[in-house]
């Protein structure tokens, strides 16, 4: 009995401890940095911690923000939804000021509710599934990457826009990638009205031959091809369109944007169009974050750090730029000011995903895929 | 109309490829009642020695048709060795066995040969030249057929022929008519059977090969795993047309690739397959022997 008033006692006198070095720490800007840091899909959060913790060192090192040090709290979610609610309610509870994450689709979703009524923003590297943030009912969630739709837009925005194509023919491979490319492009070309999608079909990947569906493609009177789908078919496809001398502009996503189609088609790629993401290694940002990754690391950094990185300046700057960590302020900033980051000069739509990321339309000139601007 | 002929091409340049194939598969279950799996992987190196050879010679400075002959002959031998050496290790020394024995010594051969390319070449596709020269036809026409459709026409059409003859009228092909309706028989009258059943394997696999050839330099590409699904292929039309018999593997794989084409054409090409399948299952109920196999009894 009289035991356990000692420890009871000693409990109280450890919390008394606790409480008051937490009040001090209410001095630190707070970062919780959310995603896989340890299991088999680790490979795609642990570039964004290092981003995030090796731009707090330089921050802090330098003086901090508004005079207030950073630190930085890695959170775990192995990318599993039932783990990440669990992480989210522990960086609410300890009290973050924004959170950079989650890294997988599902994981971001479990955890958004939670940080929608903390009144948290998060801002993931990596989550691509479009209704995060089309569905409006995240407004708390950013993203620096582009949505998984972006790419189908982009083709059929392209198509109608600069192609000027009124009859489209749309092709894929049947798999989850080129059918969802396939299916993104006809949503918005036939949302923009300005065109038709002649023909919807699926291809045999492997099949022997195309010239069957080539000649529908003809027969319908298409001019342009959007195809769904990688690079041995769309190699095919090519090669027999030019056999059957049809020539139309074939549209490719960046299943096809490699040297493997180049390779394969060979003659037959010249004038080829495919979309895929934005050649961002030229720019300065990328560059000296890279650089003093391989500095810090003595490595080249891993998947998703360009844009782990571009999500920690944009909070830097948004915090900067309002003068606090108050949640109006940083929306305000996020979609008002313009943010120089390591995937490009960023700003946050009404949505809140990125503009000024995401994809270009290359062509094949000369044997080289070549940035369209 | 124009659409029609179209698909009919393009439906009969893909069936003479399974002919080619299927001929080989109709030929040794004809003989030796085995379905030899290993079949389509030698159409698949085939295509990869012709690419090897083809490389080399336009090193040396040959062009255009020249190589594509040279190395349609020296696939041609390589893959008869092949069918040669297939035989002798693989099935030869299972030849008394009960029939499922060489069937899964078949299954195994494919796998290996599969992945002997994958491991000694590569797992990626490889680019094959366009050996066939592309001629300028006028234009309704060159919509339907283009210089090298015609070659595969032409050289399928002139390979069966010459199938035919040597059956009907060599002595090889009477010994393997005569083992074919019965093996015991054949060998008391001093047929050599054991030749014959290689014969016949290096036979099929010539013909495998130049259809490898004349896919490769059609389709412009090639990797492994292509001879896979040309041997399911070739194998249906074999048995639409009724397995062991030589017509009936040319007549069941012209019917495949129409089918193919067509379906791609009036339905849709995601459905290819189905129609290819569904053809197959549709005469195998109204017509279990195939089209023009004889229903045979059983020996007891």
């Amino acid at each position: 009995m009289r035991k356990s008033v000692i420890k009871k006692l000693v409990m109280v006198a450890l919390l008394s401890l606790v409480v008051p070095v937490s009040g001090f720490a209410a001095d630190t800007i707070k970062i919780g940095v959310a995603g896989p840091h340890t299991g088999d899909l680790a490979p795609y959060g642990i570039p964004t911690k290092e981003a995030v913790e090796m731009i707090a060192a330089q921050v802090n090192a330098a003086g901090g923000v508004l005079g207030k040090q950073l630190e930085v709290m890695p959170m775990d979610d192995q990318c599993k939804p039932e783990i990440a609610t669990n992480a989210a309610t522990k960086l609410v509870s300890q009290g973050v000021n924004v959170v950079i994450g989650h890294v997988c689709s599902g994981a971001t979703k479990a955890a958004l509710g939670i940080y929608k009524e903390a009144n948290l923003i998060a801002i993931s590297p990596s989550a691509t599934n479009p209704p995060l943030t089309q569905s409006g009912e995240y407004p708390n969630f950013y993203r620096t990457i582009a949505p998984d739709d972006d790419q189908g837009k982009l083709a059929a925005n392209f198509v109608t826009d600069k192609l000027g194509a009124k009859k489209i023919a749309i092709l894929h491979d049947k798999g989850d990638y080129g059918k969802g490319f396939a299916d993104f492009a006809q949503q918005f070309i036939e949302a923009g009205g300005k065109a038709k999608v002649v023909l919807f079909e699926g291809v045999t990947p492997g099949a022997m031959d195309y010239s069957a569906v080539i000649q529908k493609v003809r027969k319908e009177g298409a001019d342009a091809v959007i195809f769904g789908g990688y690079h041995p078919e769309a190699s095919k496809l090519v090669a027999q369109m030019n056999k059957k001398r049809m020539k139309v502009p074939f549209v490719g996503p960046d299943g096809i944007k490699g040297d493997g189609f180049l390779e394969i088609a060979g003659a037959d790629a010249e004038g080829v169009y495919a979309t895929g993401p934005m050649d961002v290694s030229t720019l300065a940002a990328n560059k000296q974050a890279k650089d003093d990754y391989v500095a810090k690391y003595g490595k080249e950094p891993g998947t998703f750090f360009d844009q782990g990185y571009a999500a920690m300046q944009a909070v830097l700057n948004a915090i900067k730029v309002s003068g606090g960590t108050e949640y109006a302020g940083l929306e305000k900033a996020l979609k008002g000011s313009f943010v120089d980051t390591a995937v490009g000069k960023i700003k946050f739509d009404s949505k809140g995903d990125a503009e000024g990321v995401g994809f270009s339309v290359f062509q094949v000139k000369g044997g080289k895929f070549v940035e369209l601007k | 109309m124009q659409y029609f002929l179209e698909l009919s091409c393009s439906g009969l340049v893909r069936g003479s490829i399974y002919a080619l194939i299927a001929l080989g598969y109709t030929m040794v279950y004809g003989i030796i009642q085995l379905i030899n799996f290993a079949h389509g992987e030698v159409y698949m190196i085939g295509a990869f020695i012709a690419l090897i050879v083809s490389g080399v010679l336009t090193i040396y400075g040959f062009t255009g048709f020249s190589i594509l002959i040279l190395a349609a002959l020296i696939a041609a031998v390589y893959a008869a060795a092949y069918g040669y050496t297939l035989e002798k290790i693989a099935y030869r020394p299972l030849r008394n066995a009960p029939r499922l024995s060489p069937l899964i010594s078949a299954i195994g051969m494919s796998l290996f040969l599969q992945n002997y390319v994958l491991l000694a070449q590569t797992p990626d596709f490889l680019p094959f030249p366009s050996l066939i020269p592309d001629f300028e036809f006028m234009e309704p026409i060159a919509h339907i057929v283009g210089s090298a459709e015609l070659v595969i026409l032409v050289t399928s059409a002139i390979t069966m022929i010459a199938l035919t003859v040597l059956i009907k009228y060599t002595r090889i092909g009477k010994a393997m008519r005569a083992t074919q309706q019965d093996m015991t028989m054949a060998r008391l009258v001093g047929v050599n059977v054991d030749n014959v059943i290689s014969m016949t394997f290096v036979i099929g696999s010539v013909l495998a090969a130049i259809g490898g050839v004349l896919v490769g330099s059609y389709i412009g590409q090639i990797n492994f795993y292509i001879g896979f699904m040309a041997g399911v292929k070739a194998f249906t039309a074999a048995v639409l047309g009724g397995i062991g018999n030589i017509p009936g593997a040319a007549l069941g794989a012209l019917v495949l690739g129409l089918a193919e084409s067509y379906a791609a054409g009036y339905v849709s090409s995601a459905y290819e397959d189905v129609f290819a399948f569904g053809v197959l299952v549709l005469i195998l109920i109204l017509r279990p022997a195939g089209l023009l196999g004889k229903a045979v009894k059983q020996k007891v």
